[in-house]
């Protein structure tokens, strides 16, 4: 404090602790989407609700090798996954941007990426919420013998699932206003979920949109989620993976897109 | 003390430029937004930027927080540029925005503005400053329009900045509402603080700034002091029903314009006392006797007459 015009000389400035920012932008995020009923309804309650009526009322059906019970945890699973990571983001980012919030948060010394991270950050926990309650349904009342190891998989596979949907939301987050966004997802949402196989299972499905559902993000996920309950269609990991990865970098780019475009106008 | 040191009397600093645009450009498509915009902003100062709708100032204000990058000239804050990070610590900013997330507690939202800042504010001082000790427990969106704004502004200071920017912080709020947030403003600059405030009400400017610059249609046409302002506005507008005839009513001394209105008749003047006593000695019967400052509209007219 020795300068007597600290005003303008370049004061020594302490930056401020970047892990602790994104801790609170984080943990706000999820403060933010936790009392927010819809986002808690449709991306918890209603994936539950779902296995709760087709996986423990109808479980002891059999579906291919597996019981009806337990093949609806990775169905579900990576049905809420994607509706986390969409919702959260891309319904988030649409307002932010459309409202003025996030050139607001721009001006202030936040650092950008706290700001993304901490949107993916929500949408992995409430991922990890839907798929351990999903987990703790089935073992408990659905008599679903699943190995801890297998478990353990199933569930840091379908938090890795977040990533493409939360960049999809992204994308969409770019381009959709506050009002359009929630009906934009839900475009993409339920069709892809039901093509991919999410609702019924898709050998059921007629042979086109099994072809279609090649293409499909929720479907390459669930193929991999299904794997750890010994009820995937046997392609291969890569495959999935990649197709994952691809998805992706695609979503990314459009939102680099969208990102540039919305520098230029509103800052 | 040290407080003594750091935020010395506002005039001792006057000559210390905190942000400057340089012969500044900047369109959106055929939209002139700044147009060859040339201006400084002085330390410890409340410079207001006054102009109508589209005018250019929240195209300013967005440029000197580097959000906005100029198409030609240049800008600068603290001598660096505007969209350092460096540079945002030292920079609060209450911009226009439509929707603040809902759920969130006011106490909350300051918790997270001042974890950006490395040296903020205490919650309760953050809290003190902008009046909202009895509401920081609260939803955002339980909040009046007034008290939001009153958080917005209390974002803007958490992080104890020593340049504030203000887009037009009283919009829409009632009178009551917006004299509170006027006390907390001079409140900042009672800390030494220089600020930057947009407003299309002359009322505002006046009440607040240093210094005053009228912008329209994307260049500045009038800078001074507010009293500076206002005597090249023709001041006061004089609102009257009266039998006195137009011609006899401009020979009156500091009358700027004369217009009819329906029955009755609207005068600019400079000087609103000695036209009164004028038009009193002309015509005892004067009814409907309305005596305003002048609006911003007859601030432009009288402004771009002297330019031309």
């Amino acid at each position: 404090m020795a300068s007597g015009s600290a005003v303008i000389s370049p004061a020594a400035i302490m930056a401020p602790n970047p892990i602790r920012i994104c801790f609170k932008e984080s943990k706000y995020e999820f403060l933010k989407a936790l009392r927010f009923p819809i986002y808690f309804v449709s991306t918890v309650i209603v994936p539950l609700m779902f296995y709760v009526l087709f996986g423990l009322v109808m479980g002891r059906q059999s579906i291919g090798s597996v019981t009806a019970a337990a093949y609806l945890i990775p169905a579900y699973g990576t049905f809420g996954v994607m509706g986390a990571s969409l919702f959260g983001t891309a319904a988030g980012l649409a307002g932010d941007r459309g409202m003025g919030w996030l050139v607001v948060k721009k001006a202030s010394p936040m650092p950008t990426y706290a700001y993304f991270l901490a949107k993916l950050v929500m949408s992995m926990i409430f991922s990890t919420i839907d798929v351990l309650m999903l987990l703790v349904l089935g073992v408990a009342f659905g008599g679903v013998h699943i190995a801890p190891i297998a478990a353990m998989k199933l569930v840091l596979t379908l938090i890795c699932g977040t990533v493409p949907f939360y960049s999809m939301g992204l994308a969409i987050g770019y381009f959709a206003t506050p009002t359009s966004a929630p009906a934009v997802i839900n475009l993409f949402y339920l069709p892809m979920s039901f093509c991919s196989g999410l609702w019924m299972p898709i050998m059921f499905l007629p042979h086109f949109i099994q072809k279609i559902a090649l293409f499909l993000p929720p479907y390459h996920l669930s193929q991999l989620a299904f794997a750890q309950v010994g009820a995937s269609m046997g392609r291969s990991q890569l495959l999935h993976w990649e197709s994952l990865i691809g998805f992706t970098l695609i979503c990314l780019g459009l939102a680099w897109v969208g990102h540039q475009r919305d520098q230029k106008l509103n800052g | 003390m040290v407080t003594a040191q750091i935020f010395p009397i506002r005039n001792e600093r006057a000559h210390e430029q905190v942000a400057q645009f340089e012969s500044v450009s900047k369109s959106f498509g055929a939209v002139h937004a700044l147009t060859d915009f040339t201006f400084s902003v002085r330390a410890g100062q409340l410079t207001a930027l006054l102009g109508p709708n589209g005018a250019g100032k929240t195209t300013a204000i967005k440029l000197l927080l580097g959000l906005l990058r100029p198409a030609a000239g240049k800008v600068s804050v603290f001598g660096g540029n505007p969209s350092d990070t460096a540079t945002h610590m030292r920079v609060g900013a209450m911009l226009q925005v439509g929707r603040v997330p809902e759920t969130l507690r006011v106490r909350e939202h300051l918790d997270l503005f001042s974890s950006y800042y490395p040296r903020p504010l205490r919650m309760a001082e953050a809290l003190a400053i902008a009046g909202i000790e009895d509401i920081a427990n609260r939803k955002f969106g339980d909040l009046s329009g007034g008290q939001k704004q009153r958080v917005l502004f209390a974002l803007a200071i958490c992080g104890d900045p020593d340049l504030l920017f203000l887009d037009e912080p009283t919009v829409g709020l009632d009178v009551e509402a917006r004299h509170l947030l006027w006390q907390e403003i001079r409140a900042m600059l009672g800390r030494g603080k220089t600020v930057v405030l947009t407003t299309h009400y002359l009322e505002e400017a006046d009440a607040l700034a240093d210094r005053v610059a009228v912008i329209n249609k994307g260049s500045i046409i009038a800078e001074g002091t507010p009293a500076e302002i206002k005597a090249r506005t023709g001041g006061k507008r004089i609102r009257c029903v009266t039998q006195v005839s137009h011609s006899l009513i401009r020979a009156i001394p500091g009358v700027v314009e004369v217009q009819s209105d329906r029955d009755a008749l609207i005068i600019q003047t400079t000087d609103a006392e000695g036209v009164l006593r004028a038009l009193f000695s002309l015509d005892l019967r004067i009814s409907n006797l309305e005596v305003t400052s002048a609006g911003l509209e007859e601030a432009f007219l009288a402004l771009t007459r002297n330019d031309s």
